[in-house]
């Protein structure tokens, strides 16, 4: 097993997070340090963007980008939101790094805030996640006591206050623009845009929002500079390590820090202890419930964001779930579908409608009821789900498409077998 | 009506966030404990306290998972259903729940204390199959250690 750097997990203690004494001791704040007294905020918006850092919530939208969409002459006050909404089913990589060392993500927030001249933070979290939402009200207090947070931040005359928001719970709310109307305290419907958030967002005001983990790399892209970034990925095409979660039926589920380009085959056998005892490898969902199902074929692939696009897939937010050949794609299709069936938020037909009624025919299938031309109908279905509102329904039919496209045959089964093949 | 500390409280926080209705959430759940669930004298005071009509609370109260419109036990049980745990035999779990607790899903037990709800994907795929009782998890589940922390939960009340 090779000892590939770590960065975002390096100080990583197993019960108890990293304090703010421990993660100035190695390097912590460094980053902000620099930024203010060196960078200006154009440079810091220049060096995200030259490291190539791409969204770590699943979009990958370039974070730099992002930052230096916000117009030099825009109105004020300016926002900036950290996404710990992790609610994509088989991911739980914002949770370990909050529980890990919240002051990383912390000191991100502050140096994309001052890139921006934002004077309101806000951590958006998931009520599943009460324990973090603590520790950050805590930290945040912290960080405050030291000066990198309120007002004259590091004797500069840059001001900010960050403030945690905790959510009521539901997978939508981790849209971006469903988020900012759960902020608003508005029913949490996505809206379309333009304007973008970055224009006009939080209360018609420029706002950033982007996941927990896209803001953990920037201190160190900061400190290190964005070459150093980039060094750390195995492909041409990627920049920067990944935290990817590993689940389902391997002998060690849980999250691995590893370089962008590392081939899936290497973290579930090397890291993730390989397939549990009398399990053979039959498929994973490489980036969470709404990427597609990657067949063995490509087990050795790069988990570059590139490298999964060329497959017709999505590295998504890196949570792999893995599934064995005793394992029902129709099943977990099935499955992931109801999930998608509840956590929709009605606003538009092809989506409220659709998906109960893919949710269905699936459940038809897996009972033994299915007929030969549910396939072409399942098809005209997952077609429809993408002329929805927003990007939930084309994820939400992911699982579907693939299935369709990859393992037609589980789905031939279950029709000409008028059962399950996988129950006894 | 709600008592005089639990307002004075509640408009203290109001008073420091920028735009009252931004703390929908946490009104709601703040009654939410006080009334036991959010019935339709907490969704008519979480209105008056952030200057919001009844109608646009009730738009974010039947929205959230973790905001009650209907009458739960003391103590909320989810079972995380979702793609891990559900190959992880969650189904074995809440089934478990069901007969001991002698409820179906969506249902609160005869002694009030326990309401049964599935639930979305909680973060925990780790430690599946796992569940949340008042937001709190547990993971590993198996028949035993449900058991016992049904049994702990009862003893505490």
């Amino acid at each position: 097993m090779e000892n590939y750097p770590q960065v975002l997990l390096e100080n990583c203690k197993p019960d108890r997070i990293t304090t703010l004494e421990e993660y100035e001791q190695s390097g912590g704040y460094q980053g902000l340090k620099a930024a203010i007294s060196q960078h200006g905020e154009g440079g810091i918006q220049q060096m995200i963007e030259d490291a190539n850092l791409l969204g770590r919530g699943g979009a990958a939208f370039p974070a730099g980008l992002k930052l230096k969409s916000v117009a030099d002459d825009a109105p004020f006050p300016r926002y900036i939101v950290c996404n710990a909404d992790e609610m994509e089913p088989g991911t739980f990589k914002d949770r370990v790094l909050i529980h890990a060392n919240p002051h990383m993500i912390i000191e991100g927030i502050i140096i994309a805030g001052f890139s921006v001249k934002a004077q309101k933070g806000i951590i958006f979290i998931r009520p599943e996640y009460e324990s973090g939402a603590r520790i950050f009200e805590r930290e945040v207090k912290a960080a405050e006591a030291a000066g990198y947070l309120g007002k004259n931040i590091l004797g500069s005359n840059y001001a900010l206050e960050i403030v945690v928001h905790r959510s009521g719970g539901r997978y939508i709310c981790g849209e971006v623009t469903a988020q900012l109307n759960a902020l608003m305290g508005k029913r949490p419907n996505p809206v379309q845009p333009p304007p973008y958030p970055t224009e006009k967002g939080l209360w018609g005001l420029p706002t950033v929002l982007s996941n927990v983990e896209t803001f953990a790399c920037m201190p160190h892209i900061i400190r290190r500079g964005p070459d150093w970034f980039k060094g750390l990925a195995k492909t041409e095409t990627g920049a920067g390590t990944k935290i990817f979660c590993v689940s389902g039926k391997v002998k060690r589920p849980g999250c691995y820090e590893l370089p962008i380009g590392v081939r899936l085959s290497e973290i579930i056998e090397d890291y993730a202890g390989g397939m549990l005892d009398g399990s053979e490898y039959k498929a994973c969902l490489p980036g969470g419930a709404s990427t597609g199902f990657l067949p063995k074929e490509h087990f050795d692939i790069e988990m570059d964001f590139e490298s999964l696009k060329k497959v017709g897939n999505r590295l998504g937010t890196g949570a792999i779930m893995v599934f064995d050949h005793k394992t029902c794609l129709v099943g977990a299709t099935l499955n992931l579908t109801e999930f998608f069936a509840r956590e929709s938020c009605g606003w538009c037909t092809p989506c409220r409608e659709g998906l109960p009624f893919i949710r269905d025919l699936l459940l038809r299938l897996e009972n033994g009821e299915g007929r030969e031309d549910f396939i072409p109908l399942l098809e005209e279905m997952g077609r429809h789900l993408w002329s929805a509102y927003c990007a939930f329904a084309p994820g939400a039919v992911a699982p579907l498409q693939s299935l369709l496209t990859h393992f037609g045959e589980e789905v031939e089964e279950h029709i000409s077998q008028k059962k399950c093949p996988f129950k006894q | 009506m709600l008592p005089n500390k639990l307002k004075e409280s509640l408009e203290k926080q109001i008073a420091h966030a920028d735009h009252p209705r931004e703390m929908v959430v946490d009104v709601m759940l703040a009654l939410q404990d006080h009334y036991g669930y959010l019935n339709d004298e907490a969704v008519e005071t979480v209105a008056a306290l952030l200057e919001m009509s009844p109608l646009e609370v009730e738009e974010v109260a039947t929205f959230y998972t973790f905001t009650y419109r209907e009458s739960v036990g003391k103590y909320v049980i989810h079972v995380c259903d979702s793609v891990i745990c559900w190959m992880d035999g969650y189904e074995s779990i809440r089934d478990y729940l069901c007969r001991k607790l002698d409820i179906a899903v969506g249902a609160t037990s005869a002694d009030g204390l326990f309401t049964l709800l599935p639930v979305c994907c909680i973060g925990y795929c780790d430690q599946s199959p796992a569940m949340l009782i008042n937001r709190k998890v547990y993971g590993h589940l198996s028949p035993e250690k449900i058991d016992s922390i049904l049994e702990k939960l009862k003893v505490e009340t």
